[in-house]
């Protein structure tokens, strides 16, 4: 059965761009036949899932693949609970945002769309399937191309397309690290499955292997330094951003490392790198979100600000909880890319919230999913965000972290903690200068059609009774959770959740009833908050940093290898080999100008030199 | 009898495409039915190169079929060819897993190079006669185990490459036809010196100059330092051809300049033929080389990183393509001598993958080429608007060529860094780098060409016709084929490689 749930979405995305092809133009059927595949496989995965319970872990095999002389790497496929959790994320999620984009797309090459869309779902099926590394890189790498297509989806436009090939490039820098981890890995242990990373030594080869996987994660989950292409893979349609960009895809790193605990657990200093990024990712984009003026850019730079959460929860060592944000956040975040779409969408393609507000009335249902939303993903009890975050939080007591580590650690958890705060502030921001005040724009907005609301109204439910999670996660990886009451559970619960009303209430303050001047055009508030202000919008130049320090040199280097390096230099050889032969004909042939006078002056010369010569 | 019949399949094979040559050379000429006589030309071309591409075909379920020797080296062909008290030169043909597997591919190549000759508008007769007489010419050099015979099918197919070259290329074919053939003839006089010294070699213990590979196997003692000056040699001569870099620049002018035909057959075939060299004389003949392997891999490495960083750069579509053609060398170069079974296979098997993705990037350059004739990449622009079925191709075969996994890139890869890894990490390691160059300069090709807004040299352009549709899938067939099942050719190469690896 695992074959055919990985096959259907593949199937799907074959039928959808044929349907177009054939019919010689777009049509909503393409669109239903790729949901249809999605929730095929969704059907399918339930299935498996509840009978996963007596047989244990299922497995797949196809082909033999890369298996040749001494090493086995079959294209083959493993269903364990851990596997079972995110194809139901996956397909179930993906299953509603298919829908939505049914309506979202109208009008667009929907043939194209879909067909990418389904190729996106079969290769991160791949990546959370795969029963060795080598099939999760099919997927890595497939989800990575789907990327790339639907990020440059508008390719008209010369950004959109610069945007996805800038995706595709950054991602394969952490591909690299994922290619090198394997290669190490099969030197050492001639293997790649997944369940032999559980139980490798604690060497230096397996320290490198940790690490580079890592690296790996941080270009497909967005995380520092590779986080950049995130933000501008926002050029792709907002249903792709809530697929890949926010539920899906970025959580593929998470999902990795949790694969490879094994390994993090022996090496504490391993964790603490991973610890720093994460805290240092999450601190940094939530700044950065808090003076976005684009509604998509503010959830982009907070889907990098939560991945950076689920990190510290691994290099804290708490990997269901990692996993357990994973959903969450996929909730919440995939209902806001959804509600932005569909403001968007009744906007008329305009995403600058400064010309917005005012629109919880005309679109009711979507202001009212938007605000569940936020108190989700503010943390506000007891709504499903509270729950991940404050685990997270908390487990910065019980890191197991050598205590050499520990003053660090305690830094790292008051940024955590602040970062939080932000958190709940920026997305009130978005949320307040969206739907609240007089409307300041030019086109008239509308409710979208239920198509895109149902979705909506979906993932708001998901987010708001997801926290239950907490009490059934925990035995997918083996792990018991102490026993709390009610009572208990509540009172923490409205405690832990001040930091969102302060969050919440302080954007009310500044936005609840007008446009802050601070986030008006650029340059004319000269204020220090002012200019903090800018240097946030302007993500404190991370774009032109890297632009001097490697984009340039690179393109630079290329340059003066070709010019350089081969026409200067191999070629002025090869060329001047060539020409003195050239010329060394021409000198003799001269010689042979059949002048007797010539000859006759040469022989004497040559009498004259040669007893010289001799003597 | 079952011999005899083997024994005439090679020599079939080899000489039925120059066959199929004199046939058209025979057709009479009559100017004023040239149209009618150019297609007939051209169907008998088309059938010529299928049938051979059908005995190949029979070749390989012989020898698959017999179990008797497994694959290594069936001595299959032996005649005299002169020889006296004094010295012994044999006809001598024969067969083993790697052979096969790149004659196939030659075979398999040709029926799409004929296809493509429609683009051809000027001496159609002569271009299909010099390409039949050059796969004659790769063939033989394919199946010769005699270096005298080697060399002799080796230097001639010089002739015919420097006619499709410098009479059907571009502009600037004149420069390129000479560079490529005054490179070629240079390191092959190495190459032919090399071939004589071995053969005083054998003379010295035997009394007879003989070229056979037993013999050059069986020479008693080389020096070292001989061994060393006949290794530099032989690499001058079969390095020039892959390319080696730095021996690479004649490659850029040659494949910029050659018609597509000639393109597809200088990238897809042609270049692996130095690296065949290695495989089939080098490797077996100057064993115990340990050092020089790392010398070799080190070369190959700067190959992939020079090519792919001199690829980001171009602006020619067709030169890029050809730059990438250095850096996807470089990895087999740096397989081939990892003396590793992973290495060389992987190796072996990225010669046929290259020969697979970037004979069809070239045809899909070739298609461009046709209709509006440039080939500058601002010349373009927006294609996927105009020519979707097009840009789905190309995109296509742009992951094939950055070894997206599941296509046969990656297949090929993946067993060369392997093979490195266990040979030599740190380069090795380095060599990954070339994973994310290769998606910087094949991106950046798909984006100035595919993507932003339509150019207006180009709204009319038509996609993709039926011809080309023909040529295009058997090519996107086996991407897929050899990325899910690389066994297909693995295990077909496999005693062959083995039989090379030394300790």
């Amino acid at each position: 059965m695992i074959p055919l749930i990985v096959a259907l979405p593949l199937f799907g995305c074959m039928l959808s761009y044929l349907i177009a092809k054939i019919n010689g133009r777009d049509t909503e059927i393409s669109g239903i036949v790729a949901t249809c595949a999605v929730f095929g496989s969704f059907l399918l995965t339930v299935l498996l899932t509840s009978g996963l319970g007596e047989s244990g872990p299922i497995r797949s095999e196809l082909l033999p693949w890369l298996s040749y002389n001494e090493i086995r790497i079959p294209l083959a496929y493993h269903f364990d609970k851990f596997s079972a959790v995110m194809t139901l994320l996956v397909t179930g999620a993906g299953t509603l945002i298919h829908l939505y984009s049914i309506s979202y797309m109208h009008g667009e090459e929907t043939g194209r769309f879909f067909s990418y869309l389904n190729l996106f779902v079969f290769s991160m099926l791949n990546l959370v399937l795969g029963e060795n590394l080598a099939v999760v890189f099919i997927g890595w790498e497939g989800v990575g191309l789907c990327s790339y297509l639907l990020i440059g989806y508008w390719y008209s436009n010369r950004a959109y397309a610069s945007a996805g090939m800038k995706a595709f490039v950054v991602n394969r820098i952490g591909d690299m690290g994922m290619l090198l981890a394997m290669f190490i890995m099969l030197k050492e242990f001639g293997t790649l499955d997944l369940s032999a990373l559980s139980d490798l030594p604690a060497t230096s080869a397996v320290y490198l292997i940790g690490l580079f996987l890592f690296v790996g994660a941080t270009g497909k989950s967005a995380q520092f330094p590779l986080f950049v292409w995130l933000p501008d893979a926002m050029a792709g349609p907002t249903p792709v951003s809530a697929l890949i960009h926010a539920a899906t895809m970025v959580t593929a790193g998470v999902y990795l490392m949790v694969r490879a605990s094994g390994i993090l657990e022996l090496m504490p200093d391993l964790r603490f790198i991973i610890l720093l990024v994460g805290v240092i990712t999450s601190f940094y984009a939530a700044l950065v979100a808090c003076a976005q003026n684009d509604i998509k850019k503010v959830l982009a730079y907070s889907t990098v600000s939560q991945l950076g959460f689920m990190f510290t929860a691994i290099g804290l060592g708490h990997y269901w909880v990692a996993i357990f944000h994973v959903l969450t956040h996929a909730f919440f975040k995939a209902g806001l890319f959804l509600s932005a779409g569909a403001v968007i969408h009744s906007c008329h393609h305009n995403q600058d919230m400064r010309e917005m507000g005012g629109l919880r009335k005309y679109m009711p249902v979507t202001f009212a999913c938007y605000g569940v939303y936020l108190l989700a993903i503010g943390g506000v009890f007891p709504f499903s965000g509270y729950f991940s975050k404050h685990l997270i939080l908390d487990g910065f007591s019980s890191s197991g972290l050598p205590a050499n580590f520990s003053g660090a650690v305690l830094v790292l958890k008051y940024t955590l903690t602040v970062t939080a705060f932000l958190t709940a502030f920026y997305v009130a921001r978005s949320f307040f200068m969206t739907f609240f005040n007089e409307y300041r724009g030019h086109v008239h907005p509308h409710e979208v059609s239920p198509v895109m609301y149902i979705p909506l109204v979906f993932f708001a439910v998901l987010a708001t009774i997801g926290g239950y999670l907490e009490y059934v996660l925990p035995a997918a990886f083996g792990e018991v959770l102490e026993h709390k009451t009610i009572a208990e559970i509540v009172i923490s619960g409205l405690k832990g959740s001040i930091l969102a009303y302060a969050g919440i209430g302080l954007a009310y303050a500044l936005y609840g009833r007008r446009v802050n001047s601070l986030d008006s055009t650029k340059g004319t508030n000269s204020s220090a908050l002012g200019v903090l202000v800018r240097i946030a919008q302007d993500k404190f130049y991370i774009d032109e940093i890297y632009s001097v320090l490697i984009v340039e040199p690179l393109r630079t280097l290329a340059f003066v290898t070709w010019r350089v390096g081969d026409v200067l230099g191999i070629d002025w050889i090869v060329n001047s080999l060539g020409y003195s032969v050239q010329a060394t004909g021409e000198v003799v042939r001269r010689a042979q100008c059949g002048d007797t006078r010539f000859y006759a002056f040469m022989i004497a010369l040559f009498m004259l030199l040669v007893p010289w010569f001799l003597l | 009898m079952e011999f005899l019949k083997e024994v005439s399949l090679l020599s079939i094979v080899v000489w039925a495409p120059a066959l199929f040559a004199l046939l058209l050379f025979l057709i009479p000429y009559n100017k004023d039915e040239q149209s009618q006589i150019d297609s007939s030309l051209r169907y008998i071309a088309l059938g010529g190169s299928v049938l051979v591409f059908g005995l190949s075909m029979l070749i390989a379920y012989q020898l698959l079929g017999s179990e008797s020797t497994g694959l290594v080296n069936q001595l299959a062909e032996k005649y005299s060819w002169f020889s006296s008290s004094w010295i012994e030169v044999n006809y001598q043909l024969a067969i083993d897993g790697v052979s096969l597997v790149l004659i196939c591919l030659t075979t398999f190549l040709f029926p799409i190079i004929v296809l493509g000759s429609v683009s051809i508008n000027r001496g159609l007769r002569g271009y299909l006669i010099s390409m039949l007489v050059l796969e004659t010419c790769i063939i033989g050099s394919l199946l010769a185990v005699d270096m005298f015979l080697f060399y002799f099918f080796w230097e001639a197919m010089l002739i015919p490459m420097y006619f499709i070259i410098g009479i059907w290329g571009g502009t600037n074919r004149r420069y390129a036809t000479v560079k490529f053939v005054l490179y070629t003839v240079f390191g092959s006089v190495f190459m032919g010196l090399a071939i004589l010294l071995l053969s005083l070699l054998v003379y010295r213990q035997t009394g007879v100059f003989k070229f056979d590979l037993v013999s050059f196997q069986s020479i008693s003692s080389i020096s070292s330092s001989l061994s060393t000056m006949l290794l530099l040699f032989f690499m001058f001569g079969l390095g020039v051809k892959v390319p080696i870099w730095p021996l690479h620049t004649w490659l850029p002018d040659a494949h910029t300049e050659a018609p597509t035909g000639g393109s597809i057959i200088l990238a897809g075939i042609l270049l692996k033929l130095g690296l065949y060299g290695v495989f089939r004389f080098v490797l077996p003949i100057l064993p115990g080389t340990n050092e020089y392997l790392v010398l070799f891999m080190a070369l190959g490495v700067i190959g992939i990183i020079y090519g792919a960083l001199v690829a980001m750069v171009q602006l020619d579509i067709k030169r890029l393509v050809a730059y990438s053609s250095v850096s996807h060398l470089g990895y087999c170069v740096l397989g081939i001598f990892s003396n590793t079974v992973e290495g060389i296979s992987g190796s072996i098997l990225q010669m046929i993958n290259h020969g697979i993705s970037t004979s069809a990037l070239f045809v899909l350059v070739g298609v461009l080429y046709d209709r509006i004739h440039s080939r500058q990449i601002s010349d373009y622009g927006g294609l996927a608007k105009v020519a979707p079925v097009y840009a789905l191709l190309f995109v296509f075969f742009t992951m094939s060529s950055i070894a997206l996994p599941l296509t046969n890139g990656f297949v090929g890869e993946f067993m060369i860094l392997r093979g490195a890894f266990v040979a030599n990490s740190s380069l090795a390691a380095v060599a990954v780098l070339g994973v994310v160059l290769g998606a910087v300069y094949m991106l950046s090709l798909c984006k100035g060409i595919l993507f932003g807004e339509v150019n207006p040299k180009i709204t009319e352009i038509k996609d993709i016709n039926l011809r080309e549709a023909v040529m295009l899938a058997p090519l996107v067939i086996m991407v897929f084929v050899l990325g899910l099942h690389p066994n297909l050719v693995l295990s077909v190469i496999d005693a062959a490689v083995r039989s090379i690896i030394f300790t």
